[in-house]
């Protein structure tokens, strides 16, 4: 192997590695408000990338369809639990959160479809119509059983992958798709080594947003109370922060980064309804590399991941997946060793 | 919303065609089973091969004076779904032929049911099955090494020497790189390279790398549909300037569109009937391609983009030509006639179809030769005749 090589390797590692970081920061943030491995992340980006690749095609992307049915099942749901609880007073307030706001982004997005409008218009709303997938799905499936143990919790997240996908495909069918470059900027380096625009962009979006996300935990009252709920969500309650509120706001976060990571990723890989899991699993390794807690350890676990994989492809195309999912043993083994049994939180939730 | 209307669109397709079918039950001499995909991941062939097989009964409504009737169950691309509609076909509904389907494994698993109940099976994919163990199939689709040894000619009169191959790393790939290495040795080409790649890779940055550092005259690649057209995306992005070469996998209105400019001159077999237009006018099947397309035309409203319609077609002049000289031997309808069919089809000699020129004979599952394949150039999103 050259240096040329070497190089051209460690970009497009890095590049996939951006991808897998913004993955992970949205399943660490998950995991750590709510205790849910959110496996339907990658099928939320998938969802972002197929709609925009339905909006370039001029067709109306059938995503709006599920997240008006989606926010219609969520609404219900939360207007039995107001009247149960006799409290029919707030029904006004809850029709429109759960219903007017969803709304919003399936009106917009209508409006997109026409001919004619601009492309950063379609990416704009393709990411803002996948906003609402998860906040939704967590009113309708995660909070009844917020406090059911972290098992049952991945079962129930598992299940709603293999329905997101199946609904993918009947959406967009078994076909994958690409889109047009966000850019087609080619940036040179010495010695005739060059960068697409593309990758620039992936790695700055993910520079830039992990920046974003350490401000807003650092300076924000929203930042912090997700902090304290990630920390001990029966300390958090007890200082006044409503942990269904805060876990919608880790939802809505995650749901937006999937967004993102759908139109990134788009122009440069061909989506399948199908992509979004392959993807949620690598950012899964490297979020097991940080805990499941740690965001700067998932990060490096993440431009890992994204490394090894591409160094792995050129090695052995065939045993690639093999060799980035072998991480994960040294990586479980070395943290048994070394971590002190931490206390078990759903203990404290279940008393 | 569009894709809801689409499978409410074919719903009512399989509707009406079934529907068709028990209208005509008791006119009907003759009875064709066919069982495709009209819904699951493969509905993108069956609903063509379900198409093709309305424009073949149109085209062929009678043979020797008797009517044909086509009974079509959807499998729903489930092989344990396409066994069982094999079993329904022949116990209720009685019918001579069996033929099918979208998918590999489905069509098997309807050779299976086929074989048990004495019944012959028109397969319309290149199944994959030792012919002395199920005497009563064949396939009207071209064997993956024919196609393979077409590209190879088409190397060696381009002159090249070295060869790399990246595909898949599944059955298809494997297909594909045996037939490779068989036909390369023959034409003085060596292969360089045998990566691959899953079908749901994002990049095959890595794989490309190595095969460009090895600097071969070409590149071969064994995928299909959509995902074989990442190395021909990673290819042009690493610059290189050497042939690429793909296979009849790669034949797909939604590949041409995923590939964009990365595909431009790309060499692929495929049969004739993709280029009909631009064939010679001595080529054997230019003369009924022309005519399938008109009928085809006529009775879906829509113009043929694809192989698989023609597939369908084709196993239906297969079934017409073998039924026409079996029913001198017994009546329709009877075990006597399923065997006579299926001999009679093992004995088909020089049927002209829209893929091919078919002879079959007993111990082998295809029956097609060198006319039925071409070689195509990927010319700006069309698929342009590379004599």
């Amino acid at each position: 192997m050259t240096w040329d090589v070497a190089l051209i390797l460690i970009t497009d590692g890095l590049a996939n590695g951006a991808v897998y970081l913004l993955a992970g920061l949205g399943l660490v943030l998950i995991f750590s408000v709510t205790r849910v491995v959110f496996v339907p992340f990658g099928d939320i980006a998938a969802f972002a990338a197929l709609s925009l690749a339905a909006f370039e095609t001029g067709r109306v992307p059938a995503t709006i369809g599920m997240v008006a049915v989606l926010a219609a099942l969520a609404l219900a749901t939360e207007i039995g639990s107001l009247l149960r609880r006799g409290e029919g007073s707030r029904i006004p307030k809850a029709v429109l959160m759960w219903g007017v706001l969803p709304a919003i982004p399936c009106v917009l997005a209508w409006l997109a479809a026409r001919p004619g409008v601009p492309v950063a218009v379609h990416i704009a709303v393709a990411v803002l119509l996948v906003v609402p997938i998860a906040p939704l799905l967590a009113r309708v499936v995660f909070q009844p059983i917020a406090d059911a143990s972290v098992l049952v919790l991945l079962i129930v997240s598992l299940a709603l992958h293999f329905l997101l996908s199946g609904l993918g495909l009947l959406f967009f069918g078994p076909e994958g798709s690409r889109t047009t470059p966000l850019t087609s900027a080619v940036f040179t380096l010495g010695g005739g080594f060059t960068v697409s625009g593309q990758v620039v962009l992936m790695v700055g979006a993910a520079i830039v947003l992990s920046g974003l996300f350490f401000l807003v935990f650092e300076r924000t009252v929203a930042g912090k109370a997700l902090r304290a709920t990630a920390v001990n969500r029966v300390g958090a309650r007890l200082v006044g922060i409503r942990p269904v509120r805060t876990a919608l706001l880790a939802y809505g976060c995650a749901s937006l980064l999937a967004g993102l990571i759908g139109v990134l990723i788009a122009p440069v890989t061909t989506m399948y309804y199908d992509s979004g899991f392959i993807i949620g699993l690598k950012a899964f390794v490297a979020a097991i590399i940080g805990g499941l807690v740690s965001y700067p350890m998932t990060a490096v676990g993440a431009l890992a991941v994204g490394v090894v994989e591409s160094f792995a492809s050129f090695w052995s195309g065939a045993m690639k997946d093999v060799i980035v999912f072998s991480l994960l043993i040294p990586v479980l083994m070395l943290r048994s060793f070394m971590v002190t049994h931490s206390e078990e939180e759903e203990d404290e939730v279940d008393q | 919303m569009k894709s809801l209307m689409l499978i409410l669109t074919r719903g009512a397709l399989a509707a009406a065609l079934t529907a068709c079918g028990v209208a005509s039950v008791f006119a009907a001499d003759l009875k064709v089973g066919l069982s495709v995909s009209l819904s699951g991941p493969n509905s993108s062939l069956g609903v063509p091969y379900a198409k093709g097989m309305q424009a073949a009964l149109a085209y062929k409504p009678e043979i020797n004076g008797r009517k044909v009737q086509l009974i079509v169950l959807d499998d729903g691309s489930d092989p344990t779904t396409a066994g069982r509609n094999a079993r329904k076909l022949i116990e209720e509904d009685k019918v001579d032929v069996l033929m099918g389907t979208s998918g590999v494994p489905a069509a098997i698993a309807m050779a299976q049911v086929g074989k048990e109940a004495k019944t012959p099976m028109i397969g319309l994919t290149p199944i994959l099955l030792d012919p002395n163990e199920n005497p009563w199939v064949m396939t009207v689709a071209q064997p993956t090494q024919l196609m393979i040894d077409a590209v190879v000619e088409r190397m060696k009169r381009n002159n090249v020497k070295t060869v790399g191959y990246i595909g898949f790393t599944d059955a298809w790939g494997d297909l594909v790189y045996d037939a490779l290495m068989k036909a390369a040795p023959g034409a003085g080409i060596k292969v360089v390279s045998n990566e691959r790649y899953a079908r749901a890779d994002a990049s095959v940055t890595g794989q490309v790398l190595k095969i460009v550092a090895l600097r071969p005259d070409a590149v071969m690649t064994g995928g299909a549909g959509t995902p074989g057209a990442l190395p021909f995306l990673a290819l042009q992005e690493r610059g290189y300037k050497g042939g690429v070469y793909g296979q009849h996998g790669l034949i797909n209105p939604d590949f041409v569109r995923v590939v964009g400019a990365a595909g431009q001159n790309a060499l692929m077999p495929t049969g004739p009937v993709i280029v009909a237009e631009q064939l010679p006018d001595g080529y054997p099947t230019k003369k009924i391609a022309t005519d399938f397309r008109a009928v085809f035309q006529k009775v879906n409203n829509a113009p043929t983009s694809d192989a698989f319609s023609a597939y369908s077609f084709d196993g239906w002049l297969v079934f017409a030509d073998a039924a026409s000289r079996a029913m001198k031997k017994a009546e329709p309808g009877t075990a006597e006639f399923r065997v006579a069919l299926r001999d009679a089809i093992f004995s088909t000699k020089e049927v002209v179809g829209t893929h091919g020129v078919y002879t079959f004979k007993p111990g082998s599952l295809y029956g097609v030769d060198e006319r039925a394949r071409v070689i195509v150039k990927l010319d700006n999103g069309q698929w342009k005749l590379a004599p």
